[in-house]
């Protein structure tokens, strides 16, 4: 069955409140299609789950977001993210700030449906001091290590973008990374997928081996064909980061960044 | 020689003896140019990456692309590798205690930062996973403090797998002191001790006799100029000094 939206159809599903995973890294291959259909949604009050780039910036920006969970936010290029900064020293957005590979094992958890998953990361550090829920459990085993129980990002919805998908939402990464946005989907109780250009599921296989196949249309809800929806991040090798784009967003005034946009 | 050689060279030695694990710089000139110096002439089986997600088989230039591949490390797989542990990365700290705790995330109090900055990022992993090392391009009491804001990186009272050596423009230190305390090592060339201790915000262990960081030999300095930094980035990222002292003599081109 066929699951092609639009970026409306795709918002228009998600509800204020909800948990919302969004793929990529930094500012990279970020479904910024999909991140702009939200900032014109009347959504409020997001949990957003994230390895930070203007995914989270601009959803700070525009008051769309309650929490946000993340071991950093950055441009990659530009170190620190404006709007994230501005929100975190305003007191605007509440903050889980988890280590990396902390929040991939809370993925992971979530993709295995799992409550938890035990890690040295983040042990001694504040870590555990600003994330007051978070508990240790000790190795049941011989050696009795004290460990922390990592609880699983569970989402609501995730939001990635990939190079190519077919209409039933299996989909596929041609750059040199796959992030995490296979654990993204898995961890989801919706997934949604933007990609650079829809492809005839026989013709997957012709830009990349069968390991590109990063994700099953089993885990996905809907599709939308959204060429440059990574944009201004990188979507290797589509397209490279627009760098000049970036740093537009980065030194512009939200409001008037947004009139731009429209304009 | 410049005060830019002769950092390059002490990050350098952070990876002597190391063997075949991951050598990680995390980011700019001159921790990248310390792994791939030190895979080039005394460690020749340490691994080195391209900054992003290759594992390079040869050890090519600052911003150039290798032209063999002998792995691939995505994010995922680096993730992993820090929890492996057969990796030994340095970082940066935007703050550092006499224990080697370390802050990136933000300056003030948490819950309502004074100045929000990049998050704890894989800190935590890093120090209690990895041997761990330090580069700090200015050593200054604002960098070196008597507490952290918000721990990122975990010191050798809070669990460290191990704090190797924290490199600064000024000096080679590491947590050898009393009680794993910060001590110093070497001061480079043209920095006296009395510079190191007025740049250090906290207590530093100086024992009676500090030597001079080790100079770069001839041939390193040619593999910088020539093979691995022959448009001189790192000289950007560390000025040559100004004022007298013999660490201001030396070609900054």
């Amino acid at each position: 069955m066929g699951k092609v939206m639009t970026v409306e159809e795709v918002v228009g599903r998600l509800e204020s409140g909800m948990t919302i995973g969004i793929g990529g890294w930094g500012s990279r291959r970020k479904p910024m299609a999909l991140v702009r259909g939200l900032l014109r949604a009347p959504l409020r009050d997001l949990t957003i789950v994230s390895y930070g780039g203007p995914d989270v910036g601009m959803l700070c920006a525009a008051g769309k977001v309650r929490r946000v969970v993340a071991p950093f936010v950055t441009l990659d290029s530009i170190p620190l993210e404006p709007h994230f900064r501005r929100a975190r020293q305003n007191g605007a957005v509440e903050f889980t700030e988890y280590d990396e590979g902390m929040f991939m094992f809370g993925l992971l958890a979530a993709a295995h449906r799992l409550p938890f998953l035990p890690t040295r990361a983040g042990l001694g550090s504040d870590v555990m001091r600003v994330n007051l829920h978070l508990r240790t459990v000790r190795s049941p085993y011989g050696d009795g290590e004290e460990l922390v129980a990592v609880p699983a990002l569970t989402l609501d919805a995730a939001l990635v973008h990939l190079n190519r998908a077919d209409r039933r939402g299996n989909a596929q990464y041609l750059g040199p990374d796959p992030y995490l946005d296979d654990l993204y989907v898995k961890a989801a109780a919706s997934a949604y997928v933007s990609c650079e250009r829809l492809v005839d599921t026989a013709d997957l296989l012709k830009e990349g081996p069968v390991q590109s196949l990063l994700v099953s249309r089993s885990m996905v809800t809907g599709v939308v064909e959204a060429p440059g929806g990574a944009g201004f991040t990188a979507c290797e090798p589509d397209y490279g980061r627009d760098e000049e784009a970036q740093r537009r967003y980065a030194e512009t005034p939200w409001e008037e960044y947004v009139r731009g946009e429209q304009g | 020689m410049s005060r830019a050689d002769v950092c390059v060279v002490a990050c350098a030695e952070a990876f002597r003896g190391d063997g075949e694990i991951l050598a990680a710089g995390i980011g700019g000139a001159v921790t990248v140019l310390g792994a791939r110096l030190a895979r080039l002439t005394f460690e020749p089986d340490l691994l080195t990456s391209d900054g992003v997600c290759l594992l390079t088989g040869d050890v090519p230039a600052l911003g150039e692309a290798p032209e063999v591949v002998e792995g691939w490390l995505p994010f995922r797989d680096h993730l992993w590798l820090v929890l492996n542990g057969r990796r030994h990365v340095m970082l940066g700290a935007s703050q550092i205690d006499r224990h080697g705790n370390t802050n990136i995330s933000c300056i003030g109090d948490w819950d309502r930062p004074r100045a929000q900055l990049l998050g704890v990022r894989g800190a935590p992993g890093n120090t209690r996973c990895d041997p761990t090392s330090y580069w700090i391009p200015r050593h200054s009491p604002r960098v070196f403090v008597p507490k952290v804001d918000m721990v990122s990186g975990v010191g050798t009272d809070r669990g460290a797998h191990g704090l190797r050596r924290v490199v600064t423009d000024l000096a080679v230190l590491d947590l050898g002191g009393p009680g794993g305390t910060m001590r110093l090592v070497s001061a480079h060339p043209g920095v006296s001790v009395e510079e190191v201790v007025a740049a250090t915000g906290f207590e530093l262990d100086v024992p009676a006799d500090v030597p001079e960081t080790r100079t770069p030999t001839a041939g390193e300095l040619r593999l910088l100029d020539e093979v691995l930094d022959p448009r001189g980035l790192r000289h950007r990222e560390v000025p040559e000094p100004r004022a007298g002292g013999n660490g201001a003599a030396g070609g900054a081109a």
